[in-house]
């Protein structure tokens, strides 16, 4: 295009951000753009509260004692067999669940960077916030305990190396040795509210994020947020209480 | 009967964008049925016989609708009262003894000019990439010849009442520029007229207003700072109507709506 | 030396003149458009409209506005809407009612071509601003919606909520900002232009103020347009906004352009009345509330009672008593007038008496809240924004307040100065109003200079240089221009005197409120004409305007456009002087009927004045040239709205 304003300093538009990024693959291009990234968020954001909601249903099989728990843990290898060999289906899912985070892990972190550039100079008084949450200002923080969590989830229920008394294939015990010991419970619980906390705002962003916008149900998104949140952190926290109050044993 | 408030005002002072800024202190007494920037005036008024510079600040028409006016307010896009643009703020909001600390738009896509001045030419060029309906001037058939449903003339009133003070960018803790850019898409996008640019625009305006602005995390608080209270629900068509920019092959199936 | 001021009306029958116009002006072929540079100084409805227009036409278009926007224009607060002769109701409208509304409306004082050409150019307006996505209100089967304004007996008026002006604002401005986008028009925002480049009795350019860096620049173009807005803020108080200023039509003034009937100015009936001494300015009440709200004081002077317990007998709704045809849609002047007299009689309400009540208790009662709120809903609570009042419970009080001016540059038919290649539009020219403007007229006129009448118009001007390059700008014209704008600014700078530019703003502008304001007296005329200069002289000597000359400097802006407004006002008080008969807003108390109608002397006055710049000496030196106005459609009669 040519010149479209008379271009003064403090008169034009400044440089931020630089032109968008072109590309033949419109997806490349989606990407790129931040509310494609949003886009990408919500669509992921998604997938993972599936996987927490079957991971959360999964583990109330703890209450019907050892032997079903085990055998649910083992139906998870076993899934679709013998269509597919042993293991396979599981690990196809477990592959989609760090395709899931990385995306969403990495469009977050870009983002953040686009928005720390968009303000360098902070305000030099205090804000006097109206709408921001709890839950919307600190996304970033709960994410990170989280992924944090994540790591010592797997490695203490997994890989096993965060727990002594890890033995292979003894699914109901190691998780009943694991949450005797009143930190790793704290540990369990404090993330579990993180994740609450993290799903409330992420809950209702999704509707925004992907254009879900409906005047008719626009008020219970709010709610199914919320109701989300805490039917998944709620209960996730009662496994580590039942087992400290020895209800799961 | 307006009664006499007792103010503190702290005000930031910058002489350009290059020099340091800080905040400076004054005392003043103004009647409670002058506006905030009436009350800006009467400082300046002190200042000038005084031999200081005023303070310079960006205001018009002093009645809501240009969108010049500006101010971070004691942590609010044009203060505390909702739906209210700063030169239609009342010092009756305020009470004797209060300290009001009064701030620029801070985002790097609105520069400071000096003081409370900053330079809004960002969304000039958001517009310009997108933002009409090209029709040249005497092309245009009857008016009546396109019927527009009440509901979507009303909505698209909803979105076109925004005046482009900027107070979104200036209170999102991101300094996103969604609810501008969603606003002044959805005006058009909503209109039967708007249809066959439809996606060119949105794809145009958004990754313009990306050049200058920050990310939409959903906080909700341009719509709280918004003078004309226009809704994050703009914010949502506009991220749908992108994906769709995004998806659809407009060389085969035009402008045409997708899925 | 006197002017010869030739409109270039067309001959032929009135609704033809137009077409006929448009045929026998030269056209530039599409290819030679882009070698013609023309400059737009102001981005309003007239400004946009006419850059966006000449653009798409294929000419270079620079745009020069002293907002950081071009979308912050004036035009943007105008709240009712706008006329079109769409006959969209069927009751009767037609482009001639039009025409005749507003003649009749302007007091017979306006040109019956260029009246003519408006009525016909509304209709395409409405056409075009739909086009581009203009949100006007619409009836529930799609099609658009019409309401009633003052001075009008059909409902031709289209509007989009309170913010019709807004609305097609934006329209203009998205036009303009596609032609940037496409390169025609470039864009200098915060400049503000300081003078006309005159040479060899052609206007080449202009030299313009950067705002930001405080550096004097020149830009040479074959053909200039102002579309600078009006001069309501001579009188300091108005409803324009805080920049509004006379600067670029007075210095144009200056260089040769005559300025027509500057007394011509229009008081609006329903504005809030201030409420102190630091009142900026006035808002305005959009005249859309006429059509629901009742206008009434107490019968009594020592009326105390609050509104609510006045009963309807000790109520005087003096509008519709005076004129019950019209009744409380009277137009702006009269309107404005009748509630000058109560508030003078003593019967004004408020806590300072200086209002008179807008009532919507019975259309309230009638219609319901609700319908009350969703046609005014946004005008209702600015006002209780400003007033603390709750006007759903208590009656709005207003009174009238400078708004709109109906004077400006002398243009012909095309548009044209009285400097050849400076054309004038919108509220910047004189010549669609006459003595008052109509509600819902002054955003039909903007569009239509800007839209329809300059890019034909300016092409036709333009035709006849086809070859010349723009003048130099290293040209001596321009080189003088620039030193005499830097010299002003230095000056200003280096007085460093004892009171503030708004505190001299402030005092002319009660100069010209007392004594040129809704009533005019040979006397007080006269006081006026003495102590305006005396003012101006102070000005020169005390301003005192701190910072440098150089960088962004607010004060400097203001003094700059106060200097003008100095001189303006000595003009529009010498014009009102002249004027020796009542008409429109211009109501002279010697000249009225035995009712206190105003008193057109149709004999003597039936003309344009149109003032040269003659000197510093603005009253002596101004040289008045007529325009003789001929009637040959309309019969000129006592504007009656009993």
């Amino acid at each position: 295009m040519t010149q479209a304003t008379e271009s003064r300093p403090g008169a034009d538009a400044p440089e931020v951000n630089g032109p968008p990024k072109q590309s033949r693959f419109w997806i490349v291009e989606f990407y790129s753009s931040a509310i494609g990234k949003k886009w990408v968020m919500a669509l992921t954001g998604i997938g993972l509260m599936g996987f927490v909601l079957v991971h959360m249903v999964g583990n109330l099989k703890m209450f019907l004692g050892r032997t079903e728990f085990d055998h649910y843990a083992e139906s998870l290898r076993t899934l679709l067999y013998p269509i597919f060999p042993h293991g396979v289906v599981l690990w196809i899912f477990r592959i989609g669940l760090i395709v899931m985070f990385g995306f969403h892990i990495h469009s977050a972190y870009t983002l953040t960077r686009m928005n720390h550039r968009a303000r360098p100079i902070k305000y030099q008084s205090p804000r006097d916030y109206v709408a921001v949450t709890f839950a919307s200002r600190t996304m970033r923080w709960t994410g990170i305990i989280i992924g944090l969590y994540l790591i010592f989830h797997l490695a203490d229920l997994t890989w096993g190396f965060a727990n002594p008394d890890f033995v292979r294939g003894a699914a109901y015990d190691n998780l009943v040795a694991s949450f005797e010991r009143w930190p790793i419970a704290i540990i369990y619980i404090l993330a579990n509210i993180a994740l609450g906390i993290h799903l409330f705002h992420g809950g209702w962003s999704i509707f925004q994020s992907t254009g879900m916008n409906n005047p008719r149900y626009n008020s219970a998104r709010r709610g199914f947020a919320a109701g989300f949140a805490i039917l998944v952190a709620g209960i996730n926290c009662l496994f580590p209480i039942a087992v400290l109050a020895g209800v799961v044993h | 009967m307006s009664t006499t408030l007792n103010l503190k005002l702290k005000v930031w002072r910058q002489e350009s964008a290059d020099d340091v800024g800080a905040f400076e202190y004054y005392d003043v007494a103004v009647a409670d049925d002058a506006s905030f920037l009436e009350m800006l005036d009467y400082v300046n008024e002190g200042l000038i016989l005084d031999d200081r510079e005023p303070i310079a600040f960006d205001h018009d028409c002093r009645e809501g609708i240009c969108g010049s006016c500006s101010l971070m307010i004691d942590g609010q896009a044009h203060g505390p009262q909702k739906g209210t643009a700063t030169c239609q703020l009342f010092m009756r909001k305020f009470s004797d003894g209060d300290e009001i600390v009064v701030e620029p738009w801070r985002a790097a896509g609105f520069p400071l000019v000096k003081d409370l001045a900053v330079n809004r030419a960002a969304f000039d060029r958001i517009i310009e990439a997108g933002g009409y309906i090209s029709v040249n001037t005497g092309a245009a058939p009857d008016a009546n010849i396109t019927l527009v449903p009440k509901e979507a003339a009303d909505a698209a009133m909803d979105a076109a009442a925004c005046i482009g003070c900027g107070a979104c960018v200036a209170a999102c803790p991101n300094s996103a520029g969604n609810l501008f850019t969603a606003a002044k898409l959805q005006h058009l996008n909503l209109l039967p007229q708007g249809q066959p640019e439809r996606l060119a625009r949105t794809e145009a305006m958004v990754e313009k207003m990306e050049e200058f602005f920050g990310s939409c995390t959903n906080h909700g608080e341009c719509q709280e700072a918004c003078p004309k209270e226009i809704s994050v629900d703009f914010i949502a068509m506009m991220n749908r109507d992108y994906l769709k920019a995004k998806l659809a092959n407009r060389k085969r199936s035009g402008q045409k709506k997708f899925g | 030396m006197a002017l010869t001021l030739d409109s270039k009306t067309p001959e032929g029958p009135l609704a033809d003149k137009w077409d006929k116009h448009k045929f026998d002006l030269k056209l530039v072929a599409p290819h030679n458009r882009r070698k013609f540079e023309v400059i737009v100084v102001g981005s309003g409805l007239a400004g946009a409209a006419a850059a966006a227009s000449l653009g798409e036409a294929g000419y270079n278009v620079s745009v020069f506005t002293y907002h950081d926007s071009p979308r912050r224009a004036h035009s943007i607060a105008a709240q009712g809407g706008i006329n079109g002769a769409k006959n969209y109701k069927n009751d009767g409208d037609s482009i001639q009612r039009l025409f005749y509304d507003t003649i009749k409306g302007g007091d017979y004082r306006s040109r019956e071509s260029n009246v003519y050409r408006l009525a016909q150019s509304s209709v395409n307006i409405i056409d075009q601003a739909t086009a581009q996505g203009v949100p006007f209100a619409r009836e529930y089967g799609g099609l658009l919606d019409n309401r009633s304004f003052g001075g009008a007996q059909v409902s031709r008026t289209f509007y989009a909520r309170g913010q019709t002006g807004q609305q097609l604002l934006l329209g203009a401005y998205q036009a303009l900002a596609r032609q940037i986008q496409l390169g025609t028009v470039t864009l200098y925002n915060r400049m503000d232009m300081q003078d006309v480049v005159v040479h060899d009795g052609r206007a080449v350019g202009i030299t313009a103020r950067d705002l930001l860096t405080g550096e004097i620049s020149a830009h040479s173009a074959h053909a200039v347009l102002l579309a600078t807005g009006g001069y309501g803020n001579v009188y300091f108080l108005s409803t324009n906004a805080k920049a509004c200023n006379v600067t670029a039509t007075w210095r144009a003034h200056k260089k040769g352009a005559a300025f027509a009937n500057p007394c011509f100015t229009q008081i609006h009936p329903t504005c809030i009345p201030p409420a102190d001494e630091f009142q900026s300015k006035l808002t305005l009440m959009s005249e859309s509330l006429r059509n629901d709200g009742r206008i009434w004081v107490p019968s009594a002077m020592e009326e105390t009672r609050a509104p609510g317990e006045i009963q309807d007998a000790d109520r005087d709704y003096f509008l519709e008593r005076k004129y019950p045809a019209f009744g409380n849609l009277v137009p702006r002047d009269v309107a404005s007038r009748n509630a000058k007299i109560v508030v003078d009689e003593g019967r004004g309400v408020g806590s300072l008496k200086n209002g008179v009540y807008l009532d919507f208790a019975d259309s309230i009662g009638r219609l319901g809240k609700e319908t009350i709120k969703a046609r005014y809903g946004n005008l209702f609570d600015m006002y209780e924004r400003i007033t603390g009042e709750d006007p759903y419970s208590v009656p709005m009080r207003i009174y009238p307040a400078t708004h709109y001016t109906m004077g400006g540059l002398w243009v012909d038919y095309n548009l044209q100065t009285t400097v050849p290649g400076l054309f004038a539009l919108g509220e910047a020219n004189f010549s669609d109003h006459g003595a008052n403007r109509l509600g819902a007229s002054a955003l039909m006129q903007g569009l239509a200079d800007g839209y329809f009448v300059a890019p034909s118009t300016v092409a036709g001007y333009l035709s006849g240089l086809l070859g010349d390059a723009p003048v130099e700008t290293s040209h001596e014209a321009f080189t003088s221009s620039l030193a005499s704008t830097q010299d002003m600014v230095d000056q200003l700078v280096a007085i460093k005197g004892t009171k503030t530019p708004d505190h001299y703003h402030r005092e002319l502008g009660k100069l010209v409120w007392d004594y040129c304001g809704m009533s005019r007296s040979k006397a007080g005329l006269e006081t006026a004409l003495s102590e305006i200069p005396a003012l101006r002289e102070e000005f020169w000597k005390e301003v005192k305007v701190l910072g440098s000359g150089n960088g962004f400097n607010q004060s400097l802006e203001k003094a700059l456009r106060i200097a003008d407004f100095m001189e303006m006002a000595e003009l529009k008080v010498s014009d009102a002087l002249h004027r020796e008969e009542s008409c429109g807003g211009h109501f002279r108390e010697e000249h009225q009927t035995p009712e206190g109608e105003a008193l057109r002397d149709d004999e003597d006055f039936a003309y344009v004045a149109a003032w040269e710049y003659g000197g510093p000496d603005i009253h002596k030196d101004s040289i008045l040239n007529k325009e003789p106005l001929i009637f040959d459609n309309v019969k000129l009669s006592q504007r009656s709205y009993k």
